[in-house]
């Protein structure tokens, strides 16, 4: 038995939880059978949606990388063509990116933010059902263009110009087109979230008190309506160069394909802090309650995801360092890169100070909580290397440049959305998952993970490129290595599969409405597990 | 119903700002060809004639102009600069030549598009006559010889002493207006001095 389910206190059913419970029970017919999904509208059941639909997505982009993991298992080539390898890479990402970690940061904004503002559910519900019912579309017709003649996209998921205008298959009309649908999706769900933000929360409930997910997803939400359009608008230039006879990327038409980057990475690099900021947020819920204090810095927290998201969109050539920029561009981009990491370094500081001389326990979140501050912090650290303009160009398009977003993306964005998984799971069900599987997958999955991406910074600093099937021989012992890891990590999270599916069939022992004793928020005194409809009177906020 | 209201009036804001933004996407194609004209910064040169002026010639230093060509992928013809590099005082006209052939069987219509680096350099670069500023049509298997007439403004930065100036030739026959009609005022077998 694990110390999770013994710290749950009986305490916390006060008098007026009880009584909101009473009162809301006989609104509690849940809808029965397939149309209860597919007409709903209410946050909860939007929120599952959205997170089993990331979760499979999160597997199928797992699938795949795989694939890429089995062919790099050795060099030369033995298991998939280059260009099957190609589209194994590009649509890998595009999954992962738009499949599995927007959808479910989306899905943990549907359940949390209404419970945690108190307030009946998201301001629009109709639009929420819709904004969740064409993902399925999008990705559908992604991975069908996998199947066609000439194979699916093959471009990297950047799809610079003329990779995707001049050297791509007639499948670039469906990558375009599911492009749009899931931009679609994000900006609904955007709005949805910045609304029921700004009317919906219950009295009381100033900006000032709002707990830091909510925080970190509203400024997400508006870096989700600036820039998913400009993506947009970038795959319909892209459309129009390829069938069009339009001229945005081709030079010989008066384009120029150098622009393509700098419209995608005006995109490209706030989008990185859409998948990280609402991380932020849960990092900042979980650390506190099993520290048993306040989070240290709240307001500087609220700053600081603040000076990200602005800093977000002044630092975007960066990536394009090795495309002839003159010096002072260079130089510009290069400072304004660095100087994103001292909010980002107040924020690691604040989870540090917040669990100095706590009373810590750690029970799964916190573990997967601690493990994203020590590994984000890698990938933080190898960002900084490669926002200095001369070495950038050695690690341009090497495997440094991989191991760099995948520590802040897998062993950020992923294991924080696992982290949320573990924290509120609990709430969800009202039933204590299986801790035992809990415990194997986080350490499966911490090991494996360091296996599979820490020897990529070697490789890469050794000259490994990226997206490239086949290497030099050098490169062999560690690449094997990185491979174990890889179908290690994978395997792992079929124990994560399993654990889910055991906390869906409500195993396990009921908890309290507190779940955890150290807790606080209103999301905690609804009883668990959390009632079909929760707060239709708005609870008040001392 | 209040809520009701406020809602609507936050979206349709939110929408404006949706609509907005995907239009700045799009506004980013000029803003980006209008900040790279003022700063230079992307080496293009001016797509339409310079007018000469008598401009004083500096006679007191000397720029070497160096001309490097290079055909896109995919496209046939032979090209090369006739004078591969040339000092210059800064303010003086100066005429050069640029040798094309077409060894397909086919008419093929090629438009050059002209890259100058240092970037800022691109400039102070006047071209008063370019062989770029048009598409160059080519019967299968003639010759021409292009001219390319410029000066260097005497504004020009001391420390720019050297630049080169790149032409990629593209083919876009594919996408030419008219093929047959407009035969290349070059096409010659001697070389053109330029009007």
């Amino acid at each position: 038995m694990s110390k999770a389910t013994e710290v749950i206190s009986p305490d916390t059913t006060a008098p007026h939880d009880e009584h909101a419970h009473h009162e809301h029970e006989h609104h509690d017919h849940i809808p029965k059978g397939i149309t209860r999904w597919l007409f709903t509208t209410n946050h909860k059941d939007i929120g599952t949606l959205y997170l089993w639909f990331a979760f499979i997505m999160f597997l199928v982009g797992g699938a795949m990388a795989m694939v890429i993991r089995a062919e790099l298992f050795q060099p030369g080539l033995q298991i998939v063509e280059p260009n099957f390898f190609n589209q194994m890479t590009t649509v890998h990402g595009l999954i992962m990116v738009f499949g599995a970690v927007m959808p479910a940061f989306t899905g943990l904004a549907n359940w949390l933010i209404p419970m945690m503002i108190g307030a009946p559910d998201m301001a629009l519900p109709r639009m929420n059902n819709w904004s969740f019912w064409i993902l399925p579309g999008a990705f559908l017709i992604l991975l069908s263009s996998l199947f066609m003649e000439g194979g699916g996209p093959a471009f990297g998921w950047t799809f610079y110009a003329p990779l995707s205008t001049t050297y791509s298959g007639d499948s670039t009309a469906l990558f375009v087109f599911s492009v749009h649908i899931m931009g679609i999706s994000s900006i609904m769900g955007a709005i949805n979230v910045i609304v029921t933000i700004f009317n919906m929360r219950a009295p009381g409930m100033t900006w000032m008190k709002m707990p830091l997910f909510v925080w970190t997803w509203l400024i997400t939400a508006f870096l989700l309506i600036a820039v998913m359009p400009v993506l947009a608008g970038a795959v319909t230039m892209v459309l129009t160069d390829k069938f069009f006879g339009t001229s945005f990327f081709d030079a010989a038409g008066g384009g120029d394909p150098v622009m393509f980057q700098h419209i995608f990475w005006f995109f490209g690099h706030p989008e990185v802090y859409i998948m990280i900021l609402p991380a932020f947020g849960i990092i900042s819920q979980i650390v506190p309650t099993f520290s048993r204090k306040q989070l240290f810095g709240y307001a500087s927290m609220v700053y600081a995801t603040a000076s990200i998201a602005l800093l977000s969109f002044v630092v975007w050539a960066h990536h394009m360092f090795t495309t002839g920029m003159p010096v002072y561009m260079e130089m510009f981009f290069m400072f304004a890169t660095m100087l994103i990491s001292v909010p980002t370094g107040v924020k690691v500081f604040n989870w540090v100070a917040t669990m100095w001389r706590g009373s810590l326990s750690f029970e799964m979140p916190m573990m997967f909580a601690i493990a994203f501050i020590v590994l984000f912090t890698i990938g933080g650290l190898s960002g900084l290397m490669l926002a200095i303009t001369p070495v950038d160009f050695q690690y341009h398009d090497t495997y440094f440049v991989v191991a760099h977003f995948h520590y802040v993306l897998v062993t950020g964005a992923v294991f924080s959305i696992m982290a949320a998984v573990y924290y509120w799971l609990p709430k969800w069900t009202g039933k204590m998952y299986d801790t035992t599987l809990a415990k194997w997958h986080f350490w499966c999955s911490l090991v494996s993970v360091n296996v599979l991406f820490f020897p990529m910074h070697f490789v890469g600093l050794a000259g490994m490129p990226r997206r490239i099937p086949d290497y030099a021989l050098q490169f062999a012992d560690f690449n094997k290595w990185i491979s174990v890891g890889g179908f290690a990590f994978g395997l792992s999270q079929l124990i994560f599969l399993a654990l889910l599916i055991k906390a869906c069939k409500k195993q396990g022992e009921a908890v309290s409405a507190q779940v955890w004793d150290g807790a606080e928020g209103l999301e905690w005194e609804i009883p668990s597990p959390a009632p079909y409809h929760t707060f239709e009177t708005p609870p008040v906020v001392k | 119903m209040s809520q009701q209201s406020a809602n609507n009036k936050m979206v349709i804001k939110l929408v404006a700002i949706v609509i907005g933004m995907f239009g700045f996407g799009f506004a980013l194609v000029p803003l980006y060809d209008v900040f790279c004209d003022v700063t230079g910064i992307n080496g293009k040169t001016e797509g339409t004639a310079a007018v000469y002026q008598s401009v004083e010639i500096d006679e007191s230093r000397e720029v070497t102009v160096e001309f490097i060509t290079r055909t896109n992928s995919g496209m046939p013809w032979e090209f090369r600069a006739e004078t591969k590099r040339v000092k210059v005082h800064p303010g003086e006209l100066n005429t050069v030549s640029f040798y094309v052939r077409n060894p397909a069987s086919s008419n093929i219509v090629a438009q050059a598009i002209p890259s100058v680096s240092p970037g800022m350099a691109a400039l102070y670069l006047n071209k008063t006559e370019c062989f770029c500023f048009n598409q160059q049509p080519l019967d299968a298997g003639s010759e021409a010889y292009m001219p390319m007439q410029f000066y260097v403004d005497p504004q020009l930065p001391e420390e720019i002493t050297f630049f080169t100036l790149q032409y990629t030739l593209y083919d876009v026959t594919a996408r030419a207006s008219d093929l047959t009609t407009t035969p290349n005022p070059f096409m010659a077998s001697t070389p053109s001095t330029g009007e």
